[in-house]
């Protein structure tokens, strides 16, 4: 029962890692929260759900698809709405609002193109069982470990081995001192937040094969759940948004687990509270403030 | 190689730099001296595009840099050390050469950082430790080593003696001379006005934004202005 409930809480929290370390990402290079990022999330989600049903692609093209649909907004949100305001000198805070409003623009076009109701993946991922040991993990729980946890490996790896990577890294850590190493650090910027809600676009259609239910406003909680474990490990700590969204998956399971299934998002919200308590700068974060801007 | 004439540049109503003049030729060693405030800074900030000028010029090798983005003037071969030296803390030593050579393709990268290390064997002994766990002495070369990566013809350096003990000082003078005997031609801001002028050929004055002297660095040290106010009124020996 306990390592059951362990599995399922690692699946569920490494798609929050997914979307975590989109928010962890533009955090570093921008300072900002990009509030919408749980709409990225939703709208990746419905791509892969319209290519998988609609055009019959099968999983992996649905998920590379929500992924550059998630690039593209990100790309078009970075363009649109965030650079306009980087080139004047505004308030530090306009930014996060533009990022406001465009999360209620894309939660809106959504209810527009895909209507209100929830809709799901097509059953055939979701029947098979495998059975490990005693532990019974579905052939969905099995894709999105392997997908999720991939996926995080190979960022890891780009992060602290590629020079664009380390590029992100330097223009996180700093902007003007990676700017005078000659990084150019606007394109990073797009190239992070193109990077970011493609993984947001891809964890989409994770969590849409893992509850089997998308529509429009799921972006929302999903959206707080990501900004938590932000929070949680460490304002801009990519390790930090990995393991944080892990423990708040396994948090909520094993709440759900041992009867306070009513409460799920408050206990799991409850934790994240006791542990800034204890450790303010979140579990991966350092003392000094993070950030060159 | 680098021109400026009457550059003035600030921050909103604060204005930093009023209508300076400064040159540096080719393969010289030139100091810009002046008190704290005086806005040294600024002008690098400027030369580097990461500050855009109210008004004037900046030519390098007879280009016109002003309002070229800071990564251009970098792989014009300009390269700055700046104030206070900005390390990368979170990445390692060896992270810190690397990004310094963010630009170069050609296949010389490697034989620059075994140079490097030449120069700085410390850096070479803690290359895969975090940047911020080197002391100020060390850090210092890192940002010099760093800074000599993306092979610049100007090398700036913004107050390299900052805040290091007396014997370390030396040795970064030492090592600055060095880089300009090997070819790289320098500007270097200083409060340390002794050693400034004793390694350079040509120094100005700065202050409160107005250059108010400039001049071979003998003769700008035997000034009686300047002694009285930067060498306690003794003679540079
Ligand atoms: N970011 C800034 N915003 C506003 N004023 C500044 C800023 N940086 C420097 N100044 C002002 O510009 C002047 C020159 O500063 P600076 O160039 O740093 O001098 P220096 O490097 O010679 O010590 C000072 O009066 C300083 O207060
Ligand atoms: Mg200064």
């Amino acid at each position: 029962m306990f390592w059951q409930q362990m599995v399922n809480g690692i699946t569920l929290g490494s798609t929050y890692a997914l979307i975590a370390l989109g928010y962890t990402l533009i955090f570093g290079v921008l300072n900002i929260v990009n509030m919408a990022h749980g709409e990225i999330f939703m709208f990746g989600a419905f791509v892969g759900l319209i290519l998988a049903t609609k055009f019959n692609i099968g999983i992996f093209g649905a998920l590379l698809g929500a992924m550059v649909a998630g690039a593209v907004l990100g790309y078009l949100m970075e363009r649109l709405a965030l650079r306009p305001l980087r080139r004047r000198k505004v308030s530090e805070l306009a930014p996060l609002i533009s990022t406001i409003g465009v999360s209620i623009f894309l939660e809106s076009l959504a209810l527009r193109l895909f209507g209100p109701q929830a809709q799901s993946f097509p059953g055939v991922y979701s029947t098979q069982l495998f059975e490990i040991g005693g532990l019974k993990i579905s052939a969905v729980q099995i894709l999105i470990l392997a997908i999720s946890f991939g996926l995080m490996l190979v960022l890891r790896f780009w992060l602290s081995k590629t020079q664009l990577g380390k590029s992100i890294r330097a223009t996180a850590e700093n902007i003007e001192t990676a700017n005078l190493l000659g990084v150019d650090t606007q394109k990073i910027i797009v190239l992070t937040v193109m990077l970011a809600s493609a993984l947001g676009g891809g964890a989409g259609v994770l969590v849409g094969l893992a509850f089997n239910a998308i529509e429009p406003t799921m972006g929302i909680t999903m959206g707080f759940k990501g900004l938590a474990v932000l929070i949680l490990g460490g304002l801009g700590n990519i390790t930090g948004a990995m393991v944080g969204g892990l423990l708040l998956g396994v948090a909520e399971v094993f709440s759900v687990a041992y009867g306070v299934s009513s409460y799920r998002d408050a206990v799991a919200f409850g934790l994240i509270i006791v542990l800034l308590f204890l450790r303010p700068q979140g579990l991966f974060g350092s003392q000094e403030q993070q950030g060159g801007r | 190689m680098l021109k400026i004439e009457q550059l003035a540049a600030g921050y909103g109503n604060i204005k930093a730099l009023k209508n300076i003049d400064l040159s540096v030729p080719v393969g010289s060693i030139v100091s810009l001296i002046g008190a704290n405030g005086a806005g040294k800074t600024t002008a690098m900030k400027v030369i580097m595009g990461l500050l855009k000028p109210d008004s004037g010029q900046i030519l390098f090798k007879g280009q016109n840099i002003n309002g070229v983005a800071t990564h251009k003037i970098v792989s014009a071969g300009l390269s700055l050390v700046p104030e206070g030296r900005n390390i990368l803390c979170r990445m390692t030593v060896l992270e810190n050469l690397e990004m310094g050579a963010c630009q170069r393709r050609d296949n010389e990268v490697q034989a620059d950082m075994k140079r490097i290390f030449r120069r700085f064997p410390i850096l070479e002994e803690r290359k895969s430790q975090l940047g911020g766990t080197l002391s100020g002495g060390q850090q210092q070369m890192l940002a010099i080593g760093r800074a000599l990566m993306s092979r610049p013809e100007l090398l700036l350096l913004d107050e390299p003696s900052m805040g290091l003990a007396p014997l370390v000082v030396s040795d970064i003078f030492k090592v600055i001379q060095e880089i300009n005997q090997e070819g790289t031609t320098i500007l270097l801001v200083e409060q340390n006005v002794r050693q400034a002028l004793k390694i350079a050929q040509y120094a100005y004055v700065l202050e409160t934004g107005k250059m108010i002297l400039h001049g071979q660095a003998k003769d700008i040290a035997n000034n009686p202005r300047v002694m009285e106010a930067y060498l306690g009124g003794k003679k540079v020996g």
